[in-house]
């Protein structure tokens, strides 16, 4: 992790000692040339500003999703900073200046559960930074030794009585100049705002209408837009007919922009309409045969090959299958899946040749501000993004801006005019980045004694990573879509883990989770089937295997929640346990099955994330992730036919109803020593621990998701 | 021309008779409270209540709501936080919360019609989906809220 970034116009501090905890060290630097002008009054850092009224404002460069990265990150700056919580509040770090200053902000990016994680280590050393300056400033002022000060609520107090508002320093602070390579922050053991839950910034406009996301963006002068993509993934408009609609006054564009037809009016039911009434033909391509039962074929042929990339090997795999008494195997295969935002994709723009105005919900805001210059040919230092916070994002809005890009071509269509591209639910269920198809061979090997000696996983699917970040590909094996297997924590002499990538016409995206979810059914249910011929209890066995102490720590508490050996009638347990994204997480459910009903009573997930700095946005993000996880292992799937999508709205893509709820019980238990991830841990270890307390309870072990299509039903 | 209340206010629009009243709410009145996400009365997002009745408004024509009275998230509280709204954010209901003003619209019209619902009563009623999983949140707000009510 870095420290403090080196910013041009960062202020060095001589000659301290230690301050209210927080040692200074080192002396080299730049300094603050006194004819530089400040262009920023109000800031202190970069990211922290101090305003005339001695309120704070935190700059955030993540995205807020509903996760709470929002509040979080405004709580680790502040338990450095010393700031009153009651006046400091978050807004977010503007894309422009960001560009401008040289990247200041760092990763913008809001994915792979790194929110905190990733931003927490520079987020605290700033707020430590800012302090430091307040108080050199307040024992400047008042001649004392810097020693006799400290900082509470946004004062600095001198040991006398005195105090002096953060503001009123302000002006002193920004020109001392201090060198410092290391900023000492806080011992856990001394935080006062990490670790509680104060309420989340964003919730109070949620629950009153006040909340603006970009699809409720208006704008003088304002027109809207929908869109239909071509159907068939690389297809082009071949030819439109739209007689139907020549002589609606209201219909004010129609364009062809060959891979995509757009229609913009006054309102945008009026486009949607207009849109769903021309005719619009496609150009024929390679893909247009294929179908669920082709790609299905296409991945087993994968698992069939003898040529797989090797992932990860342990010993003598294939010497151990061949003298091994016993060899059991079985397939587990997952669909494609949607993200189905509840907010569909949409991105308004105002296009002029010398400036760009983009207002967009984002999982990152540089990557919008990329594509809306991509597209236009305008200069990234003349994009101008206005973040809202997403209408749910679970990596929709992350890696592929398809919606920038589209919405940009059309408002450079009409110079001035504000255009919102408002996709209709159709288009966002037709035109998704999904989370890919995969099947895994899963094979273990026995001795006489059903001793488990040797396990493999033999995994064909389609890689994400290919298309948006090919470094994560290595020697053919992607390295996201291994995890799961290539780190698997069970200490077993011999392993194989082989890699066979099968791409598609179907465009793959990030999914909440990801590979953590197909991955672990595979896994976790596997290891049920392996304790299960060895005769093992499933908790027991895992424990025997596990390598780590944290593991076992988590799936001891989940077993300890769920009762693990009460035995109550018709209701039987499951238990899972999955580490991802720097977090260790364990789940145990009980449910009961009649007639493939499955009533699910409890489920139970722990997670260790390390330091927790908010948690009840965690527990949140539990109760969030075991519905994810419920919803996908029961309803979802996006299906191939002809070429296209079969399903177009929630009707015929299900997902968890309030009434399918059940009970969630989250357990945190934080170890410290580490900052994990909180957004997707929660997920892996649910879904198979579902499978296997179906397998208990009725012997049948489920082998494919979703499992409503092999007639199960939650009651 | 079609005339109806829209938190109390009067208003006359000249639109066509099928556009769904959540459109024109949106996109000629300008009130964004009330979401889109469907267009097909499947999610709930587009819940507002019209004469007390709760109704989906992304396939409710326009003119079905001539003479009657509708009343949308913003126009729920009259300015201050009604309690469910209250207890929402006591629980730290929502997330992205797009899909919140649909089912807070839900939550009111539930508590009116059944001011003391079990939770049988809560899983039947509140049809609305959310893509976070708010769902164990809004069934404490509403339990709790009706308790309160109860005094």
């Amino acid at each position: 992790m870095d420290n403090i970034q080196n910013e041009s116009k960062r202020r060095f501090l001589i000659n301290v000692g230690t301050i209210s905890g927080s040692l200074v060290l080192g002396f080299k630097a730049p300094t603050l040339l006194a004819s530089e002008k400040d262009e920023f009054p109000s800031e202190l850092t970069h990211w922290i500003l101090i305003n005339e009224d001695n309120t704070t404002t935190v700059r955030i460069a993540r995205s807020e999703l509903g996760q709470g990265t929002f509040t979080g990150l405004v709580q680790l700056v502040c338990e450095e900073l010393e700031s009153d919580w009651d006046t400091t509040k978050p807004e977010y770090a503007d894309v422009n200046m960001h560009i401008k200053r040289n990247r200041i902000f760092k990763s913008m990016s809001t994915g792979g559960s790194r929110g905190i994680r990733d931003s927490q280590q520079y987020i605290r050393e700033a707020g430590a930074f800012a302090r430091n300056l307040l108080l050199m400033a307040a024992a400047e002022k008042w001649n004392v030794n810097v020693d006799e000060c400290y900082a509470q609520k946004s004062h600095i107090f001198h040991k006398s009585g005195k105090s002096l508002k953060y503001s009123q320093l302000l002006s002193l602070a920004k020109k001392i100049k201090f060198k410092s390579d290391f900023i000492k922050l806080k011992n856990p053991d001394e935080w006062k705002i990490i670790g509680t839950s104060p309420q989340r910034f964003d919730i109070p406009d949620k629950v009153n209408g006040k909340q603006i996301f970009a699809s409720d963006v208006i704008l003088p002068k304002m027109v809207f837009a929908s869109i239909m993509s071509a159907p068939v993934f690389g297809a082009k408009v071949k030819k439109i007919d739209d007689q139907i609609i020549k002589d609606d006054k209201n219909i004010l564009k129609i364009i062809n922009n060959e891979t995509f037809v757009a229609i913009v009016s006054n309102n945008w039911w009026r486009a949607n309409n207009a849109l769903n009434k021309i005719k619009i033909e496609w150009t024929k391509t390679d893909n247009d045969n294929v179908s669920s039962k082709s790609i299905s074929d296409f991945l087993t042929s994968g698992l069939e090959t003898e040529s797989s990339p090797i992932a990860r090997r342990d010993g003598l795999p294939e010497f151990e299958f061949s003298k091994a008494n016993e060899i059991i195997e079985n397939t587990y295969s997952s669909g494609f899946l949607n993200h189905a935002t509840m907010e569909p994709q949409n991105a308004t723009v105002i296009y002029t040749k010398n400036r760009v105005d983009v207002w967009c919900g984002t999982q990152n805001g540089e990557s919008t501000a990329v594509a809306a210059s991509k597209i236009s040919g305008v200069p990234l230092e003349k994009i101008y993004v206005h973040k809202h916070h997403a209408g749910g994002g679970f990596g929709r809005r992350v890696a592929h801006q398809d919606f920038t890009e589209q919405a940009t071509k059309i408002a450079m269509s009409m110079p001035g005019r504000p255009v919102r591209l408002q996709w209709s639910r159709e288009e966002d269920m037709k035109q998704g980045r999904y989370r890919p198809v995969s099947k895994i061979k899963m094979k273990a090997g026995f001795d006489k004694k059903n001793n488990l000696k040797v396990w493999s996983a033999k995994q064909s699917d389609q890689s994400i990573a290919i298309t948006v970040f090919p470094k994560w590909v290595k020697n053919g094996i992607d390295l996201i879509n291994t995890r799961c297997f290539r780190d698997n924590p069970y200490k077993v002499s011999h392993f194989l883990n082989e890699y066979s990538m099968r791409n598609t016409h179907v465009p793959p995206g990030f999914w909440r989770a990801v590979a953590h979810t197909n991955n672990p059914f595979a896994r976790e249910s596997f290891i049920d089937e392996i304790a299960n011929k060895a005769n093992k209890d499933p908790y027991e066995f895992r424990r025997d295997i596990l390598s780590g102490t944290k593991d076992i720590h988590l799936l001891d508490a989940v077993a300890d929640k769920i009762d693990w050996y009460r035995k109550t009638e018709n209701f039987h347990k499951g238990i899972a346990v999955v580490d991802s994204y720097g977090s260790y997480t364990a789940a145990a459910v009980e449910l009961s099955v009649k007639n493939k009903k499955i009533k699910v009573k409890k489920v139970v997930v722990a997670i260790n994330p390390g330091y927790v700095v908010n948690p009840d946005a965690v527990k949140a993000q539990i109760e969030s992730g075991v519905i994810w996880g419920l919803s996908a292992f029961m309803h979802e799937e996006i299906t191939i036919n002809n070429g296209k999508v079969n399903e177009s709205n929630f009707n015929d893509y299900p997902i968890l109803k309030l009434s399918e709820t059940p009970e969630i019980i989250p357990l945190i238990v934080p170890s410290g020593g580490f900052w994990g991830g909180v957004g997707e841990p929660p997920i892996g270890a649910v879904i198979p621990a579902l499978a296997n307390a179906i397998f208990k309870s009725t012997g049948v072990r489920v082998t494919s998701m979703p499992i409503r299509k092999l007639g199960f039903s939650y009651i | 021309m079609v005339n109806f209340k829209l938190n109390g206010k009067k208003i006359s629009v000249d639109v066509e008779n099928e556009m769904p009243l959540l459109w024109v709410i949106r996109d000629e009145l300008k009130l964004t409270g009330t979401k889109y996400a469907c267009g097909i009365a499947a999610c709930g997002a587009c819940s507002l209540s019209v004469n007390g009745e709760l109704v989906r408004s992304c396939v409710l024509p326009v003119s079905s709501v001539e003479g009657k009275e509708v009343i949308t998230i913003e126009g729920l509280s009259n300015g201050t936080l009604s309690t469910l709204q209250k207890k929402w954010i006591e629980h730290q209901v929502p997330q992205c919360g797009f899909c919140q003003s649909g089912m807070i619209m839900a939550a009111n019209n539930l508590l009116k019609k059944n001011p003391n619902p079990t939770e049988n009563d809560i899983k039947s009623a509140m049809t609305n989906l959310c893509r976070c999983g708010t769902y164990p949140r809004v069934k404490k707000a509403i339990l709790e809220t009706a308790s309160e009510l109860k005094g």
